[in-house]
């Protein structure tokens, strides 16, 4: 029995564990407390992490393009989603809008970008992240300013309060389920044989008929939208938004925590979000050297072992079937970007 | 009028040096295909080995700016190139940008933690007089920074035009393969480069301290106007990235008086955006890849 086999019931077991233990279970007869506020906040948290990181993984891992301002991203869903709300709109309409606005933003950000080569999306993502964090900040008539907007109120679902921490934490296992099956979806469909094939080698890919531009603005927006899907479940989690966990450094950590994790792979985003969420809380006692230290594994990790963590537990795990040829090795008169 | 030429000439300071970063950053991106997403920070970090040097230390200002020079040259030029650059250069550019941002924060976050959280003030190499020309306030210092940055500039491009070294580091820029073949050093070249490259930080980065205060999250700034810079001048061209810096700089101080202060950092990025929308080669480059 190999590893892939028992893929399927250890993603069963691994989901049923995830929606079981923060709750109470003494009334069912077992012996176990369910976590405390403060650990459910740091799920949910993780949860939130890596449905933006899985747009992410996409831009980065599937279509080979860098992003840089998915945390932007987040605080346009999560100051959407905020300003709706408390504007009486449902929080249904309010989370789509969210998702379809960073669409759209994704799209007008891309066409200009994607047109060069050279990377320039990660350039312009960069001055776009700078943007929105401005306007966040000065925008006080909308946004609160430094101040926030407080108060952000939990949706209800069926008439019943998502009010409880618990209650919102499934609410948030079942988004996040619905997402990832989604890009489960985008990436086994042919768009997502497509990202994969630019990635490798995106002047075969154009050779083959694929709208080599067309796809990687695709999959930069798709990638957005999910960064705005995040936002809208982030602004009711915390409760309390303000500018600081949307700025630059936020959305430079997300392109680490991908890396880390493992880009390219479905499961890889939510390894690398659980790592980022809880290295700060393994090191409380050091508050400021979890950066540093997270720095020092990623550039270590990049250096020793380019698929992430996923992929160090493969090279331990599993072993190779057939022999691979070096897909790094630059193939005759072609660039290597 | 005497105020909108105080502000030219204050930009064309912060504009030569933010092209002393862009410099920098277009010959590491020619010479090994190596997008520095530190580039900010390389600008930030060698202001705090002089700090470092004059007040653990005791030494005086210049023997201290020497010093960080030196310092830079070794862990920005050296050590970067050996522990970061080189075991990632066969696996493309988004490994080595992902590592750049990684060793962007281990820098910033370090010197919070080492050396201090607080924004320094930092000596100028010319005293802060203002110049007795009627109508104009500048001050020397400022005249010390635009001395200082363009014969920096004019010295590098002298040298990458009239020397024989310069003239093969052009060579290894332009074409690796066929330098190799005529016999130049291609690897000396690379850490030529690098070593340019920290010097150029270095330099950068003492003469902007003064202007900004020394602090651990300048990287930020510095490197998003080192980047707007290279872009806007063409990045495979020297030449872009020294315009780029100019305009990049006066733009930036017009903008601070006459847009507004909560706005400022926005319009050298409009300028960015509106660049890679009309002139994607910038201002001086030339086409040369596909755009795929």
């Amino acid at each position: 029995m190999s590893l892939s086999d028992l893929k399927i019931p250890l993603l069963v077991l691994a989901a049923v564990l995830l929606l079981v233990i923060p709750a109470d279970l003494t009334g069912f007869g077992i012996p176990w407390p369910g976590l405390r506020r403060y650990g459910m906040f740091i799920l949910s948290l993780w949860l939130v992490t890596s449905i933006a990181a899985m747009g992410v993984n996409l831009i980065m891992g599937y279509a080979g393009q860098e992003s840089l301002a998915q945390a932007a991203f987040l605080g346009i869903g999560a100051y959407t989603t905020a300003i709706l709300t408390k504007a009486g709109v449902p929080f249904g309409v309010a989370f789509v809008v969210s998702g379809i606005a960073s669409f759209l933003i994704g799209i007008i950000l891309g066409f200009p970008a994607l047109r060069v080569q050279k990377h320039y999306l990660a350039f312009v993502t960069l001055a776009f992240s700078v943007f929105v964090w401005l306007v966040i900040r000065n925008e006080e008539w909308l946004t609160g300013g430094v101040s926030g907007i407080q108060d952000v109120s939990r949706p209800s679902l069926f008439g019943i309060s998502l009010k409880p921490a618990l209650y919102y934490y499934w609410f948030i296992c079942a988004i996040t389920a619905m997402l990832g099956a989604a890009m489960w979806w985008i990436i086994r469909s042919p768009w997502g044989r497509a990202f994969t094939a630019l990635r490798e080698n995106a002047i075969r890919a154009e050779s083959l008929g694929i709208d080599v531009r067309g796809y990687k603005l695709l999959a930069f927006a798709i990638g957005s939208a999910y960064g705005g899907f995040a936002g809208a479940l982030y602004a009711p989690l915390v409760e309390f938004i303000d500018p600081t966990p949307f700025a630059l450094a936020s959305s430079l950590l997300y392109l680490l925590m991908v890396m880390l994790g493992g880009m390219g792979t479905l499961i890889g985003p939510f390894i690398g979000a659980g790592v980022a969420v809880l290295f700060p809380e393994w090191l409380r006692f050091a508050e400021g050297l979890a950066p540093i230290l997270f720095a020092v594994i990623v550039m270590i990790m990049v250096a020793l072992c380019p698929t992430g963590i996923v992929g160090l537990f493969e090279r331990i795990f599993v072993k190779r079937r057939r022999p691979h040829a070096d897909d790094k090795g630059p193939v005759l008169g072609e660039v290597k970007s | 009028m005497s105020d909108f030429l105080q502000l030219v000439i204050a930009g064309l300071a912060t504009g030569a040096i933010y092209a002393l970063a862009a410099i920098g950053f277009t010959l590491l991106w020619q010479t090994s295909q190596t997008i520095n997403f530190a580039q900010g920070e390389f600008v930030m970090l060698p202001a705090f080995f002089a700090l470092a040097a004059m007040k653990w230390w005791g030494l005086p200002f210049s023997i201290a700016a020497l010093l960080a020079i030196a310092m830079s040259m070794l862990v920005l030029g050296v050590m970067f190139k050996n522990i970061i650059v080189d075991p990632l250069i066969k696996q493309g550019v988004l490994p080595m940008v992902i590592s750049t941002i990684a060793l962007a924060i281990f820098l910033k976050d370090g010197v919070k933690d080492v050396y201090s959280a607080e924004a320094q003030s930092f000596p100028t190499i010319l005293p802060d007089i203002i110049l007795p020309i009627p109508g104009i306030k500048i001050s020397l210092a400022q005249v010390g920074v635009l001395v200082v940055a363009f014969s920096t500039i004019m010295g590098l491009s002298w040298f990458l035009a009239g020397t024989r070294t310069g003239r093969q580091m052009q060579a290894t820029a332009q074409h690796p393969t066929v330098a190799r073949i005529l016999g130049v050093n291609v690897e000396r070249m690379v850490m030529y480069t690098f070593l340019i490259n920290a010097g150029l930080a270095a330099m950068a980065s003492l003469l902007i301290s003064p202007i900004y205060l020394a602090k651990f999250s300048n990287g930020e700034t510095l490197g998003l106007v080192a980047f707007v810079a290279a872009i806007v001048g063409g990045f495979n061209q020297v030449r872009g990235a020294i315009a780029g810096g100019l305009i990049v700089g006066v733009i930036d101080n017009l903008a601070a008086a006459y847009v507004s202060t909560s706005y400022r950092q926005a319009v050298p990025l409009a300028l960015l955006v509106l660049i890679i929308l009309f002139r994607p080669q910038g201002l001086l480059g030339r086409k040369e890849e596909r755009a795929i």
